[in-house]
């Protein structure tokens, strides 16, 4: 056994309203920069839909993720050597097309146009080649809340084994939302992909990131990252991704994304893993087990065992009291309530997502949904969304553990209803989902009312005992002596600088005294 | 004794492009690590990458070892090995004419490519453009070698190619000889010249990347785990 900490995220697609601020909180602080213009670290899609970029779980397209081949983990992309040999071309790489071409709006028109009889209007600008564009044709959303036509969005790779033409009719659309950021996956495709070695995973926390120096643009972590959430940005020439907001993280602050999310939807904690079990079980042969085996990579940061084991590979106290109160851990192995994305793709995902069940609710209030003997948990086949649509999405396809965790979270509204509404508990339900009136109770405190306290449970890094001189970092901690920081544009620069231009106009504005 | 053009071009630029080529890339590395990469701007236009780049790099990769091998093993190994001069003079026109095709051929449809392409020229730096273009017309000039060589192989004389590798050498073991080559036709010295360049601008531009071909990722573990912990 060898004790690994890591920083981990549940998302509770249950109350996520698909309003984007993680999205824009997140663009705004790390990627609204010359060359990531397209790049979103964060994105909220709906569902079903083909997503950012487009077709991005089809992994026949894009070739992400790993395959068993003979028995042993390989990149689906193909064996190293393959890969070599592809790097001057890689045959799967998106093109800028498959997210969207960049662009903003001359608005600039807007306050210089001649007077005219019509409105001026501000046309689109591309932000690549900075010139004017016809139509933009997609978009970083382009299907919002199910935008566009039934045929398109039902090549959603998670709808390949559903009777498509039943979803067709308007009674039985369906819709949730699913934000993404990095998985910062325990098995990462993309760390494995990269020829220079520029990515890694950090042992402390494991964050996963790119060293911007190292990078020497090979593309290969593009395509193998089956959630396409590591980028290339085109004007620096390096492979960009979501850092996790480690400088936040580090500091005991939530990410970015979740800090700001309006829902509450989001945690963050610590889990403890096996980092010896990482190839075996990631090797699991049956991809509808492959959840499971994440499971048993987790380890009870109660166990003594566990415990001794995490002092002796240096893991700080405080970090192993923090995987004690993880509400990832309540959340994954606890209440079994939670779910790895797509652990078909072998990479051991570390954002882990409750499934969403609003869109019933009110139809259970109505009674309109017929119910299990207990008269108080509807069918799990008669709920609007497909169970078989969330078992592709969370489980491989395997609806048991959804149908389990759907019924749980459906008995603890129904049994906090009863205390609230009816004043008289009613353990019914519960008992039919096989839990307790304390556990409900704790999954409300969660999931409901969601403190501040109980989302985020971060230790603080310890940079101090991790630096070979700390005494010598002291008093440095954030100055720069030099060649940190980008110089500015300068013309004539021996090496190639980045360029930081933008295509906005900068022409200003007629002065209001010109109008008089 | 008076120095005359041949003997700066052939005998002083040579030691001019490559102690930029080896300090301007130390440099490089050392203060602007940033910018070492291969800036691939396969993201924003996938047409005819997959085709050109791949018979440029191929081709490009079969010169440099063509060169290197030819040009650099002493005659003597040559004849040891039981390689006649005229053997080595048709290995070399066959595959100079080969490899050197396809990088004519590759390099000039990822020329255009990222003259024409929109997208690509807006994200191209001067350099980029410029030393593309210089590696097509140093090909070039390479290519239209060959039909003299051709004629010198026709008439059984290989003394031209041996003058030129021993120049070469001359020149690598720190004594040089340009008077090896004062005779030779025009278009081998201009082919000398545009390929000593390409050493010249090698470290300003996106050449660098050769450097680090990632031949180490075949004998590494997939994962890379770093630790901040003092081990």
């Amino acid at each position: 056994m060898k004790v690994r900490a890591q920083f981990a995220f549940v998302f509770n697609l249950d109350k996520c309203i698909g309003c984007h601020t993680c999205s824009v909180t997140c663009k705004n602080v790390w990627t609204n920069r010359k060359g990531v213009e397209y790049v979103w670290f964060n994105n909220v899609e709906s569902k079903p839909g083909i997503g950012y970029p487009k077709q991005w779980e089809n992994q026949d397209v894009w070739r992400g993720g790993w395959e068993l081949k003979d028995g042993k983990l390989q990149l689906k992309a193909g064996s190293k050597l393959n890969r070599l040999a592809n790097i001057f071309a890689n045959p799967d790489l998106p093109e800028i097309d498959d997210y969207y071409e960049p662009f903003t709006f001359d608005y600039a028109r807007l306050q210089n146009a001649p007077l005219s009889e019509a409105a001026p209007t501000a046309r689109p600008v591309s932000q690549i080649t900075g010139e004017k564009m016809e139509k933009i044709h997609w978009g970083p959303n382009w299907e919002d809340d199910l935008a566009g036509e039934f045929d398109k969005r039902a090549k959603d790779r998670n709808m390949h084994n559903l009777e498509k033409d039943i979803y067709r009719q308007f009674e039985n659309t369906f819709h949730m939302y699913l934000p993404r950021i990095c998985n910062h996956c325990i098995n990462p495709a993309c760390v494995a992909a990269c020829p220079s070695g520029s990515l890694y995973k950090r042992e402390e926390d494991g964050i996963v990131l790119v060293d911007q120096d190292k990078c020497r643009g090979w593309r290969m972590c593009v395509s193998s990252c089956p959630y396409k959430k590591v980028f290339y940005n085109w004007e620096s020439g390096k492979a960009e991704k979501c850092i996790g907001c480690y400088p936040r993280v580090e500091s005991g602050m939530p990410t970015v994304c979740s800090e700001s999310c309006v829902g509450r939807i989001r945690y963050n904690g610590i889990m403890l893993y096996d980092a010896d079990k990482i190839e075996q079980l990631a090797s699991t042969p049956d991809v509808q087990d492959l959840y499971q085996a994440q499971l048993d990579i987790f380890l009870d940061p109660n166990d003594p065992a566990v415990i001794e084991q995490a002092r002796k590979d240096g893991i700080p106290e405080d970090w192993i009291e923090a995987a004690r109160k993880s509400p990832i851990y309540k959340m994954a192995v606890d209440w079994k309530i939670a779910f790895p994305m797509h652990p078909e793709f072998r990479t051991l995902p570390m954002v882990w997502y409750v499934p969403p069940l609003s869109p019933v609710q009110s139809a259970i209030d109505q009674g309109q949904l017929p119910t299990e003997a207990d008269g108080c948990i509807p069918k799990s086949d008669t709920l609007r969304l497909p169970l078989k649509y969330l078992a592709n999405l969370l489980t491989a396809g395997k609806e048991e553990p959804i149908r389990k965790a759907l019924n749980r979270m459906i008995a603890m509204r129904s049994y906090m209803r009863s205390v609230h509404v009816e004043g008289v508990p009613n353990t019914q339900a519960l008992e039919a989902a096989g839990i307790d009136e304390a556990t409900a109770k704790e999954m409300y405190r969660y999931m409901a009312i969601a403190n501040y306290e109980d989302r985020f449970v971060i230790p603080t890094g310890h940079e101090e005992v991790r630096m070979d001189d700390f005494y010598g970092f002291q008093g440095q901690n954030g100055f720069s002596f030099g060649n940190d920081s980008s110089p500015g544009i300068s013309s004539n620069s021996l090496f190639p600088e980045r360029r930081k231009e933008t295509v906005e106009s900068r022409e200003l504005a007629p002065s209001s005294d010109e109008d008089r | 004794m008076t120095i005359d053009l041949h003997q700066i071009v052939f005998g002083v630029y040579p030691y001019l492009a490559l102690a930029t080529f080896v300090l301007g890339s130390w440099i490089r590395f050392d203060h602007e690590q940033y910018t070492w990469k291969s800036d691939s701007s396969q993201l924003l236009s996938k047409r005819y990458m997959r085709f050109a780049s791949n018979v440029f790099h191929i081709g490009i990769l079969g010169i440099f070892f063509g060169h290197l091998v030819g040009l650099l093993t002493p005659h003597g190994v040559f004849l040891a090995m039981g390689v006649s001069d005229m053997a080595h003079q048709g290995i070399a026109i066959f595959a100079g004419a080969i490899f050197g095709g396809m990088v004519i051929l590759g390099g000039t449809i990822l020329w255009l490519r990222r003259l024409l392409n929109k997208r690509v020229r807006a994200a191209s730096r001067w350099m980029d453009i410029n030393i593309l273009g210089w590696l097509v017309m140093t090909a070039l000039v390479g290519f239209s070698t060959i039909f003299w060589s051709y004629h010198h192989a026709s008439q059984g004389d290989a003394t031209v190619m041996i003058r030129l590798a021993e120049w070469v050498q001359s020149i690598v073991v720190l004594q040089p000889e340009p008077e090896l080559i004062r005779n030779v036709d025009p278009v081998f010295k201009l082919h000398i010249f545009f390929g000593l360049s390409v050493f010249l601008f090698f470290p300003f531009t996106r050449l660098v990347h050769i450097w680090s071909a990632p031949i180490g990722y075949l004998f590494r573990a997939y994962q890379v785990v770093r630790t901040k912990r003092a081990l």
